[in-house]
């Protein structure tokens, strides 16, 4: 028992499950899920669907995160990967054509990986602070976004591209499927190869692993190339869900929902140690948040507050310290005493 | 080294914000031998597809055919790079200010010093606090009659029995949201119509779609109605509708405001009932505004645009001419 309490994962996983409980409390609906025209439908689904581009967005935050880097031109390469790929349909001749659309969405992914390696580029290469290197294409990207539409909304009617976030495979929404193929893709790419480990120990301490023969430019270089596609990707699922390139909104503060989820699911923003599985976690967290305000019916003008208000309490469960003090309140529990002269202190600090 | 080559690249890349940032601005080259009229505009940014077409209106009412040099600076929605670019048009003596307000605050000095400069201002759609006497007029739309307009539609078609609407609101805050919903509920008093719930959807189009996603899940097939505050949110919620197993335009009648191509289109495959216009295209009525203070005339304080309305014939009708 005392063990499932340790494990990291179980103060996300009970913030969601509390969530979730919550909304059901309310509406007994929420949890209903029917199957409408061979396709499931209900919040739950809803859930799983809306949260496929930040779940594209979060996983490359988290690996972006763990060599003690950052991406904050997320939101801005998801408006340009939809711009790019609405554009090339729009102009198409042959918009319901399935190889249009796949020419659309590769150029639209192809464009962010660049953007992603030049952010990798200035961070490992070039040595420029990652907070003010994605902070240029953050900026700027959205620019170049609403170079490629005009300023106006692109929109377009293509059943192909549609397919990507309102069809059903197996009942289950495209989207998500698209977001748990990246989530197994990501997973066996860091848990099955070295670059986890290898990560991992860049973020940990990055003389110490380039001295042990990591070779850790290349590493961050392509993880932030890695996060420029992911975030290319979650482009084009936003665009789909609304057949328009809305660059002024598309992935608008995404950037802060990531890094949010990321560490919600217990990633140090300090870099080294990173949890997929937290970030997933952390991720419908918020999506479930957000469906949390329109079931509760929470007023528009306190929908911040109460979001922050979430987050805070998730947080605080987190803390270690804080629930020392929450125990704290409860009688004391039998604590295990050492004598001073018999154990050395060495061995307790490296087993704190 | 590496310092060096980290300058190098920063430079190298505020040289390309930069030139990406003014890449749009300053239309209309000087020249002719008549008097040219310099203005300076001061554009909130390019936040939608109505400000785009705002722009494009303006830009081309103050074309050098039309005797005039635009000096258009865009803010980027922020008030700081506003006023700035107004001072900058006050140091380069333009002979008149136009400035869409990003926020409704703190003009008051920008503007003293525009008048001790003798330079007119005048407010384009969006309006300040400040007093009258700093600026010579405002032009814009009326965002509380585009409410009534569209109030008076619902009343009329559905008011007589009861029926249960929800309401997509705008920014929170932000004026078009409060007026509009001012506007609408001071014309479905007193009717049958009840509010079920009233979210915001940011104005957009993808949390249009997702906050009528979590209405249909919660009321299930009660909704009859929905306004939407802008085309787009209307736009993001048809998605949601159909995704429920609903006919938008039928099961749920849709209002909305704005009367942007895309909600025209809706309008005229039936799938949304009735849109009411907020007219982008203000440039003409602004430079004429212009023309007439400089030549010493006297202006109203306030022009209101003609907000038109559409029902589907009006759409289809309207539609090939469209230009936003």
């Amino acid at each position: 028992m005392t063990r499932i309490f340790k494990h990291r994962l179980i103060w996300p996983i009970a913030a969601l499950v509390a969530l979730i409980v919550l909304n059901s409390i309310s509406r007994p609906s929420f949890l209903s899920i029917t199957i409408t025209r061979g396709q499931l439908y209900g919040s739950l689904i809803d859930i799983l669907r809306d949260s496929a581009p930040l779940m594209l967005v979060a996983l490359g935050m988290a690996l972006v995160i763990a060599t003690r880097g950052i991406d904050l031109s997320v939101g801005a390469q998801m408006a340009i990967s939809g711009s790019v790929a609405l554009t090339i349909i729009a102009d198409s001749k042959t918009p319901n054509s399935l190889g249009t659309v796949v020419v659309a969405i590769l150029a639209g992914v192809a464009i962010t990986l660049v953007f992603g390696l030049w952010n990798g580029f200035l961070v490992a290469v070039v040595g420029i602070q990652p907070i003010i290197a994605t902070l240029v294409l953050m900026l700027a990207g959205r620019g170049i976004a609403l170079l490629i539409t005009g300023g106006f909304i692109t929109t377009i009617t293509s059943t192909p591209y549609a397919v990507l976030s309102q069809g059903h495979v197996l009942g289950f929404p495209v989207a998500f499927l698209v977001s748990a193929i990246a989530i197994a893709i990501v997973t066996v790419l860091v848990r099955r190869t070295a670059l986890g480990v290898l990560t991992e120990a860049v973020g940990i301490n990055p003389s110490a692993s380039r001295l042990a023969g990591v070779r850790s430019r290349g590493i961050v270089w392509s993880l932030y190339g890695l996060s420029g596609l992911l975030a290319g990707m979650a482009g084009i699922l936003y665009s789909s869900n609304i057949m328009a390139a809305d660059a002024n909104n598309a992935g608008i503060n995404i950037e802060l929902d990531a890094i949010l989820a990321v560490v919600l699911g217990g990633t140090s923003l300090a870099g080294g140690k990173f949890t997929l599985a937290g970030t997933v976690i952390g991720v419908f967290i918020i999506q479930t948040l957000t469906s949390t305000i329109t079931f509760l019916g929470v007023p528009p003008a306190v929908t911040p507050v109460f979001k922050a208000v979430v987050v805070i309490i998730v947080c605080l469960s987190q803390s270690q310290r804080m629930r020392g003090w929450i125990s704290g309140l409860r009688p004391p529990k039998r604590l295990v005493v050492t004598t001073p002269n018999e154990t050395p202190i060495a061995t307790n600090r490296t087993t704190a | 080294m590496k310092k060096f080559l980290a300058g190098i690249a920063v430079v190298g890349v505020l040289a390309l914000a930069l030139t990406g940032c003014s890449g749009g601005g300053a239309g209309g080259a000087a020249g002719g031998a008549k008097k040219i009229i310099t203005v300076g505009f001061a554009q909130t940014g390019s936040e939608s597809g109505w400000r785009a077409a705002n722009t494009l209106s303006m830009k081309s009412a103050f074309s050098t055919k039309n005797g005039f040099k635009l000096i258009f600076n865009a803010a980027d929605n922020k008030p700081e790079n506003q006023i700035a670019a107004v001072h900058s048009f006050i140091n380069q003596g333009v002979d008149a200010i136009v400035i869409a307000a990003v926020v409704t605050t703190g003009w008051d000095d920008v503007l003293k010093e525009a008048k001790a400069a003798k330079i007119p201002v005048i407010l384009e759609d969006r309006t300040i606090d400040a007093s009258p006497s700093l600026y010579a007029s405002w032009i814009g739309d009326d965002f509380t009659k585009e409410g009534v307009t569209a109030g008076a539609w619902a009343a009329k078609t559905l008011g007589a029995t009861a029926t249960n609407m929800v309401v997509l609101e705008g920014t929170t805050g932000s004026s078009p949201a409060i007026d509009r919903a001012k506007g609408f509920s001071s014309s479905i008093a007193g009717t049958k119509i009840t509010t079920l719930d009233s979210q915001t959807g940011n104005f957009t189009r993808a949390d249009g779609k997702t906050v009528m996603e979590g209405f249909l899940q919660k009321y299930g097939k009660k909704i009859n109605l929905l306004f939407a505050q802008n085309d787009d949110m209307g736009l993001g919620a048809l998605d949601a509708i159909k995704a429920a197993g609903e006919t938008p335009g039928t099961d749920i009648q849709i209002v909305s405001i704005d009367g942007t191509h895309d909600g025209l289109t809706a309008l005229s495959t039936g799938e949304f009932n009735y849109v009411v216009e907020c007219n982008p295209l203000l440039g003409d009525k602004v430079a004429s505004v212009v023309k007439d203070v400089l030549a010493g005339k006297a202006v109203d304080k306030a022009y209101t645009a003609v907000d038109g309305a559409f029902d589907k014939a009006a759409a289809i009708a309207a539609l090939p001419t469209r230009k936003y």
